[in-house]
């Protein structure tokens, strides 16, 4: 088929995103060999036996098909020194949409996940305030609450990309990016309840967990959009993810939504924890080094092809991933499969919400040839995902926290899809 | 029949009477406290000495603690077992990628008691008593060479250590 008839639109391979609303079936279907019937290709049309039997029933609580069971967080192997540290990672190439499973969202501890009581559990709100309060979980629960879809992204994901690691999938180098419905009450109304005093311009964060992790954010940002979450996606926060409460400060690095949150203390300055000082800082090649770099990047990421998969032969395939911005929505997604000579705009898949995760999807054509597959967003504020290496010029390779940059995965000649650095 | 089915329903919004959220905007379920409830509970210990208990410790006191409590993982001395446990030395106008540790990169001398009493050794955090958390915090610091082997630290005297690197951050906390 002529590259018109196709609607290419950008080099090597790339068809308008509107083309396949056009063509339809025909056009998925280019990748057959025309002609093939059913039977030749090893359909059975005998009634199955599942078909044949009543299944088992309704149960109390719900489980995946064990046809599909095999899709799993990548989780670093337990170290000794580190008990109950470290991170697990989403798998985002087998994910489809924007929300991600409660049982495969990202996870990253300092101490492991506590297993709390959630009637011996409190929050606390203290420091600078007219009367400090303690609040129980079931009096939690009676409050007005608010729902809201955000992503929430690990500083150091994508770090590895800084490192110049080699290989990797989109799991394993930027799985700590998830996204879900949170449901809690607005911190804002909790540090009214207690009187915020004038003299205040932050607050300290601490986690139940047994290294008490303590972050400081700005009391603007807690008064702003802060929330007290105690559900995601509609059930009750996990433990792996804070149970029964966690903050959560939509677009923000993740280490500040603290999870296991049991207090706020209202503060003049920062309390200048370890984790805002020793990490989650960014030594610039000056040797100076950022220190509370909250919002995260405009970014977005290929998850489909995608390192360490592989295309079983020449046609046309949908390209799909994921945008977000720490700062707004997506407002647009590119593709290229020339690595960044020329580019197309991708179709948004579903909803564009504000820090949230996007989906977006292009068709494109695989001639078996060579290709670098890369996707650039933009954000609703105008600011562009950078490349690697407009972060490296920036910034140096000191530092990994905090890396929007675009990623390149490169098609080779048997279809293998591998990370590289172009 | 019918009676059995209304004594279920009965049942059934008793049993959820106490759970159903009460929407209206007035909630006010904190219950007031005090600071003087909350010095055990409260273990944020910031640059500005507030929040620091009585007491106090030297490194002297501390070499003994540390040896016990802390150098199976972080080394005899603090020169660590793994990347994210060397806690002494570095340099951060060294000529190769900065080793970044309490001496070479922390900006804060509070930041390393804060930072032991709450979450550390790793295997039993908060099973310190406040005096030796001062006394490790002391022996950190010496083995860092930032004080006297003698010196006292306690909530007076940690605001006033200069650390080598404390001049060393920018602060983005404005871009949200
Ligand atoms: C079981 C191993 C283990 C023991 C015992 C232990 N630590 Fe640690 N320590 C760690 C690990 C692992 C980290 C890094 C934690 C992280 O990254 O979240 C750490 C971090 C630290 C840090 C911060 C390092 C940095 O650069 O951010 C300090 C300071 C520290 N420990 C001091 C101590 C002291 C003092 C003791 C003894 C009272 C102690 N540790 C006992 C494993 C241990």
């Amino acid at each position: 088929m002529s590259d018109e008839k196709l609607g290419k639109v950008a080099g090597n391979g790339l068809i308008s995103r509107r083309h396949l609303l056009k063509v339809g079936a025909s056009g998925a279907g280019l990748a057959l060999s025309a002609g093939a019937l059913g039977a030749d290709q090893g359909l059975s049309f005998q009634i199955p036996t599942w078909s044949r039997q009543p299944g088992p029933g309704a149960t109390a609580y719900g489980a995946r098909s064990p046809f599909a069971d095999d899709l799993q967080r990548l989780a670093a192997q337990p170290n000794p020194t580190y008990p109950g540290g470290g991170s697990s990672r989403s798998p985002l190439q087998h994910l489809q949409g924007t929300i991600t499973p409660n049982s495969l969202h990202f996870e990253r501890h300092h101490a492991g996940v506590p297993n709390i009581d959630p009637s011996q559990h409190m929050l606390v709100i203290n420091g600078l305030v007219r009367q400090p309060l303690a609040f129980r979980y079931e009096d939690l629960l009676k409050y007005q609450m608010v729902s809201r879809i955000h992503f929430l992204e690990c500083s150091g994901n994508s770090g590895a990309l800084l490192r110049g690691e080699i290989g990797g999938s989109a799991q394993s180098l930027h799985g700590l990016v998830s996204c879900a419905e949170w449901t809690g009450i607005p911190l804002s109304t909790l540090l009214d309840e207690a009187g915020v005093l004038p003299e205040a311009a932050w607050v300290a964060a601490v986690g139940a967990d047994a290294a008490s992790m303590g972050r400081s954010i700005p009391l603007t940002k807690a008064l702003d959009d802060v929330m007290v979450a105690l559900y995601q996606n509609g059930e009750a926060v996990r433990p792996g993810q804070g149970y029964p409460m966690r903050l959560f400060c939509p677009g923000w690095e993740g280490n500040v939504s603290v999870k296991w949150l049991t207090q706020i203390k209202v503060t003049q300055e920062p309390a200048q924890f370890r984790d805002e000082t020793s990490k989650y800082t960014d030594t610039l090649q000056n040797r100076s080094s950022y220190q509370f770099t909250f919002p995260m990047g405009t970014k977005s990421l290929i998850t489909s092809p995608s390192g360490e998969m592989t295309l079983n032969q020449p046609g046309i395939y949908q390209i799909t991933g994921i945008a977000w911005s720490g700062r707004g929505s997506i407002r647009q997604v590119e593709v290229s499969a020339d690595g960044g000579k020329t580019w197309a705009e991708a179709a948004i898949q579903g909803h564009q919400l504000d820090r949230a995760l996007t989906r977006f999807t292009i068709p494109w054509e695989w001639n078996g040839g060579d290709a670098i597959l890369q996707s650039r967003a933009t954000d609703s504020r105008g600011s562009i995902q950078p490349t690697r290496s407009d972060v490296i010029a920036s910034r140096g390779t000191l530092s990994f926290y905090h890396n929007p940059c675009i990623q390149s995965w490169q098609v080779g000649p048997a279809g293998e899809v591998r990370n590289v650095y172009v | 029949m019918f009676k059995e089915f209304l004594c279920s329903v009965f049942f059934l919004i008793l049993a959820h009477v106490p759970l159903i959220a009460n929407s209206q905007e007035s909630v006010r379920l904190g219950i007031p406290v005090t600071e003087e409830d909350l010095l055990e509970f409260d273990l944020i210990a910031p640059p500005d000495g507030s929040g620091f208990p009585p007491g106090g410790g030297t490194a002297q006191e501390g070499k003994q603690i540390y040896d016990v409590n802390c150098a199976v993982c972080h080394g005899a001395g603090g020169e660590g077992t793994s990347g994210n446990t060397v806690i002494v030395g570095g340099d951060m106008q060294s000529e190769g990628p900065p080793l970044r540790t309490v001496g070479s990169y922390w900006p804060y001398a509070s930041t390393l008691f804060d930072f032991i009493r709450r979450a550390m050794p790793a295997t039993a955090p908060k099973s310190l008593t406040n005096e030796q958390v001062y006394q490790v915090t002391a022996y950190v610091l010496f083995m860092n060479g930032i004080v006297e082997e003698g010196t006292q630290i306690n909530g007076d005297t940690i605001r006033e250590i200069e650390m080598p690197n404390a001049n060393g951050f920018i602060d983005r906390s404005h871009i949200q």
